[in-house]
């Protein structure tokens, strides 16, 4: 059913007793054109786009725990374009052009909110480096400018100006970036895939790739065998665990990333608005939170829980920036698993392995990628090539020496 | 992650004194010979990112300074031994057996005979 405003009045003429579910929850099929591994944002854009743009339906995404479990719920929501290198760019500036036309395409509200992300700066040197990354994102014909403390006053007077060491000297800002609702883009791409033929199977672990000369022939799960014509695996945190059942090792890391959400308060913080000293960032949710978080804990994890010396750190620098914050209250903290990759940028590719792609290495920032993630991987799947937006995001570049470190940090994941 | 860290050198000390280089299962290559490209990919960038038990290379920035190797398990995060690296013999350096091929199949370790030639206790 569309969602539209005559239906909610239909419905609401029946006392809203006749509202179908969102998605079927069918049992699997024993084989299908494609099958993807890992029911998040990314397995289920995916399957939509698959779907949509290339006519492949006989498809299946096989989650092994519920839709929105994994870090599509989990993260603080932030999506923007201000990347700096070719390679990342015009993805995450596409990804961007699909957010803004997300939710007439699938139909459902998923609460984007283009309130604007500023990155602060605190000296002549950083200063420079958000020029030059501006002038970048300018070049590829995306958004970007420079405030100065006048223009940020404005937008933000709580902030913390004239520290001693670390004065707030302006900011970039892209004001096209925001915020989307995280747990309605699993549920808007979960529906708009199952209206258009795809089985989303939930509580459905993959166990085990079988392979027969050399080709993928089906998966193992909880839910025995279910044989497939292509794999396809977006297992996030869990990629290198599920691409080991493939023989595969991969230049990825899992670590646990944190998030806060505060009490909810008045309307506040308007934009998104990151520190440059320590890592921290934050915006306020439609319902009055104050969702923040910071850095990786630092060591690999995958227990969806981080510790206290994360916390403090993340809530020192929260109060450095934003003084004030100290009167508000947290009310929840969570943790998710990160893919860390080798130099901080994503992998969408084919594997090696003829009929086996993999989507992987999103660290933590793949909620903004997922439109053009599933968007490039669909691509990729469907003509055994990858598209032009994904083709630098090669599982062989870290081989070849074509690395995307965007902060040249080198290939030590917990400093990315 | 257990809070504290028993640092052979310290005594117990707060997580948040160590710098986490990571997987202490790798050896560093030579440099020279045929395969050595592919050893230092391997090295450099391939993670056996292991779901469970792992060795990995911890520095006690905040403390003696020394490097030391942390066994650990990555899912209860519950800490088994701390030992200095140096004590560690080439060859035996990790909780995984020394890597030859790219493509090990089975994530099951050997770890129970070397930690009792070393007299660790869980
Ligand atoms: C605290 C936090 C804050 C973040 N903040 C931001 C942000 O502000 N902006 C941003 O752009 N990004 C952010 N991220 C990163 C972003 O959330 C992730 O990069 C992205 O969600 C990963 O893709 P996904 O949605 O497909 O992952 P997931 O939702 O984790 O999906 C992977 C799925 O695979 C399933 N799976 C794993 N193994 C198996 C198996 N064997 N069989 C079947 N299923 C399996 C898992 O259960 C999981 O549901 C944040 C992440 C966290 C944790
Ligand atoms: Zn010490």
């Amino acid at each position: 059913m569309k969602y539209s405003v005559f239906s909610l009045a239909r419905n609401a003429l029946s006392g809203h007793k006749n509202w179908q579910p969102a998605w079927r929850s069918p049992d699997p099929k024993p084989e299908y054109d494609v099958i993807i591994v890992g029911g998040g944002g990314h397995g289920l854009a995916t399957a939509y786009y698959l779907a949509k743009v290339h006519g492949i339906t006989n498809v299946a995404v096989l989650e092994k725990g519920y839709l929105g479990g994994g870090n599509v719920g989990r993260n603080t929501t932030i999506i923007r374009s201000n990347y700096l290198l070719p390679g990342n760019n015009p993805f995450y500036e596409k990804s961007l052009q699909l957010w803004e036309g997300l939710e007439q395409d699938f139909n459902f509200n998923a609460m984007v909110s283009q309130r604007g992300v500023v990155n602060l700066f605190h000296s002549d040197g950083q200063r420079d480096a958000f020029v030059r990354r501006g002038n970048a994102m300018r070049i590829h014909g995306v958004d970007a400018e420079i405030l100065d403390t006048h223009a940020l006053r404005e937008l933000m007077p709580f902030l913390n100006f004239n520290d001693g060491r670390f004065p707030i000297m302006g900011g970039l800002m892209q004001r096209r970036g925001g915020t989307v609702r995280h747990d309605a883009v699993a549920w808007g791409f979960a529906r708009g895939a199952d209206m258009r033929g795809v089985d989303v199977i939930q509580h459905c672990e993959v166990t085990g790739i079988r392979r027969e000369k050399g080709r993928v022939v089906g998966v193992e799960t909880s839910r025995g065998f279910i044989g497939c014509k292509k794999l396809g695996l977006a297992a996030a945190g869990n990629s290198s665990t599920v691409a080991k059942m493939a023989g595969l090792e991969l230049p990825i890391e899992s670590h646990v990333l944190q998030a806060f959400v505060s009490e909810g308060i008045k309307p506040w913080i308007d934009n998104v608005v990151t520190f440059g000293v320590g890592h921290f960032y934050i915006s306020q949710s439609d319902k009055g939170g104050l969702v923040f978080g910071g850095d990786i804990d630092g060591y690999n994890s995958y227990a969806q829980r981080g510790n206290l010396p994360t916390v403090e750190h993340v809530v020192e620098c929260g109060l450095a920036m934003i003084p004030s914050l100290s009167r508000a209250r947290v009310l929840r903290s969570w943790g998710g698993i990160m893919d860390m990759s080798m130099d901080g940028s994503p992998i969408i590719d084919k594997t090696g392995i003829d009929n086996l792609y993999l989507n992987a290495g999103w660290c933590y920032g793949g909620f903004k990628a997922t439109p053009a993630s599933g968007w490039c991987f669909a691509h990729t799947i469907a003509n055994d090539a990858p598209h032009e937006l994904n083709s630098q995001m090669r599982l062989d570049r870290f081989r070849t020496g074509y690395v995307m470190d965007e902060t040249a940090h080198g290939a030590q994941p917990n400093l990315h | 992650m257990a809070y504290l860290i028993n640092c052979p050198h310290c005594g117990q000390r707060t997580t948040d004194e160590f710098y986490i280089k990571g997987d202490a299962s790798k050896q560093r290559p030579g440099t020279i010979g045929d395969d050595t490209m592919n050893q230092w990919h391997d090295y450099v960038h391939i993670r056996d990112n292991v779901r469970g038990r792992t060795a990995e290379h911890w520095h006690h920035t905040g403390g003696c300074r020394q490097w030391l190797v942390v066994e650990r398990d990555t899912v209860s995060h519950e800490v088994y031994a701390v030992a200095p690296a140096s004590s560690r013999t080439p060859g035996k350096t990790s909780a995984t057996p020394a890597r030859k091929s790219a493509a090990r199949k089975t994530p099951a370790r050997n770890t129970t005979s070397r930690k009792t030639a070393r007299g660790e206790k869980k």
